[in-house]
């Protein structure tokens, strides 16, 4: 019963997609559209949210380099003193080879251009992990008076600046995602109108001949989810294909700027896969349930 | 078969029926007639549930319809055979896809739609016209395809609105004939109608309706208006 029902409907969906075939797609194909661009959306929020997370883990410590003639048991002395501040929930002593190997893991591919400098640069220092962020100002002034330290690098400012932004973006990026998930089920439900205004005849014989309304909705609804499934494919090919070539072109570079990758190509797109296929069939199922609700009543 | 106690339907304009009551036996045949306005489209629509009354009960086939959730309404109807003036065909389909149309929807299996259809227009005398489109019929062969919808899923009961207001006397009489033989076999049969002849001459129970009320009730009546 179940079967034939879904059977009955998957024809009719089938049917009426190929008679509006001009509106199918363009119906397709705008979903298709929006679907892209959300895509788009969702490349840049999951991008700056990890390179904000990254950025965050890098600078929410505070680094301590060290004069070179520091030993390492003033360091420890350092750390000591620095320990008595309640804000200070841990200090690690990294050496200048820990902070090169650092340092060459985060450079990736690129890591053999330093293989050229012949002596490490990079100062011994304390890193300083946090237990009260609000309190990081007054470890790093303190840290700053003390023998012994040459530079003290904390950005509290700088990567409280990176996380407003990344907070901006995720709000425009859910404020576009509602607009055009509007726009979508508009769409949708246009094109099912027309289906079910060609067939209006043909619903008021089948309510006189004891259909229910669910043998009525069937179809429509599987017409709509089609729509939606069909434009979800074609959106995931296109954004497969250009972030496969955008990772490929741009990749390096900007690993190299920011010291962070994009996302993997195939987080991104198993991820995009769930959206575009969840988006995709409730735009198009709901597009054609509020099309045809009036329409039921005889 | 259909029960009627104190139903009231009213409309904010004017028309409707009120405080009408009666009783139609399972097999009977009964015609419906009155002044256009009177009431009969408003009784019929009660019975197949476009309506709901105002106040009192509804009856049909035993069971109390007067108030049905939307869940209930297909499975009344699929005991309710309906007939129009205007047939009501689905243009873009066969003759034969068009009684089919009807056993799809109450979900009949392709092997039962496949015995059934046949034989049922073979009993409408239509049997040559199945592969053909509505429009390339006459008036009163597309009624039949109509009735044979209408019957091919064995309703109890078959409500019949205007069937031959569209035919001459004599296509409209060999409908009658078809409507009295599906009679003869227990459907039970209520039509609306404004043929006066047909009413005279099938002699067949009558209810006159006016302004909303039932007027006269004669078991083998006439038409007993001027038309």
């Amino acid at each position: 019963m179940m079967f034939r029902g879904l059977l009955h409907s998957l024809k009719e969906a089938f049917i009426q997609i190929f008679r509006n075939r001009v509106m199918s797609f363009v119906s397709i194909l705008s979903i298709s559209a929006m679907l892209i661009i959300l895509g788009v959306f969702f490349f840049i929020t999951v991008n700056v949210n990890s390179l904000t997370e990254a950025i965050k883990s890098e600078f929410e410590n505070i680094e301590i380099y060290l004069e070179d003639y520091t030993t390492e048991k003033d360091a420890e002395a350092i750390a000591i003193s620095l320990s008595s501040l309640e804000e200070v929930s841990q200090i690690q002593y990294i050496s200048k080879e820990t902070a090169m190997e650092e340092f060459k893991e985060r450079w990736g591919e690129n890591a053999y251009l330093l293989d050229t400098l012949s002596e490490n640069p990079l100062p011994n220092s304390l890193r300083v992990t946090l237990s009260d962020i609000s309190g990081g100002s007054l470890v790093a002034e303190v840290a700053g008076t003390m023998i012994g330290v040459e530079d003290v690098r904390y950005f509290q400012s700088e990567v409280n600046k990176v996380l407003r932004i990344s907070e901006g973006v995720q709000k425009l990026t859910l404020i576009m995602i509602i607009f055009l998930i509007v726009v979508s089920v508009v769409v949708v439900s246009s094109t099912v109108k027309l289906t079910v205004m060609s067939r209006e005849a043909e619903i008021s014989i089948m309510k006189y001949v004891g259909a229910t309304n669910w043998f009525v909705r069937g179809p429509m609804l599987v017409e709509g989810v089609l729509m939606g499934a069909i434009s979800a494919a074609i959106a995931l090919g296109a954004s497969t294909y250009a972030y496969l070539k955008l990772t490929e072109l741009f990749g390096a570079d900007i690993q190299m700027l920011f010291s962070n990758g994009l996302v993997e190509p195939g987080f991104m797109i198993v991820n995009l896969a769930y959206i575009f296929v969840a988006l995709g069939v409730s735009i198009g199922a709901v597009g054609s349930i509020i099309s045809m609700r009036r329409f039921l009543k005889v | 078969m259909i029960k009627f106690e104190h139903v009231t339907k009213k409309y904010d304009e004017v028309g409707g029926i009120e405080d009408v009551s009666i009783d139609i036996a399972d097999g009977d045949f009964v015609f419906l007639v009155g002044p256009s306005g009177a009431g009969k489209s408003t009784f019929i629509k009660l019975i197949s549930k476009e309506l709901e009354p105002d106040s009192g009960h509804i009856y049909v086939n035993g069971q109390d319809i007067t108030h049905l959730s939307n869940r209930r309404i297909p499975v009344l109807r699929r005991q309710i055979g309906m007939v129009f003036q205007d047939f009501r065909l689905l243009p873009n389909k066969t003759v034969y896809e068009n009684v089919a149309f009807a056993m799809e929807v109450v979900r009949c299996t392709s092997r039962t739609i496949r015995r059934t259809v046949p034989q049922v227009l073979q009993v409408m005398g239509i049997a040559d016209k199945a592969d053909q489109l509505p429009d390339t019929l006459s008036q009163g062969e597309q009624q039949r395809v109509a009735i044979a919808r209408a019957i091919v899923n064995n309703p109890k009961l078959l409500i019949a609105d205007e069937p031959t207001g569209n035919l001459d006397p004599d296509t409209a009489w060999e409908i009658m004939k078809l409507l009295a033989q599906i009679n003869r076999r227990g459907t039970t049969i209520v039509m609306v109608t404004h043929a006066k002849e047909i009413v005279d001459r099938m002699g067949r129970r009558v209810v006159a309706i006016d302004s909303g009320h039932i007027v006269r009730d004669n078991k083998e009546g006439e038409y007993g208006y001027d038309v």
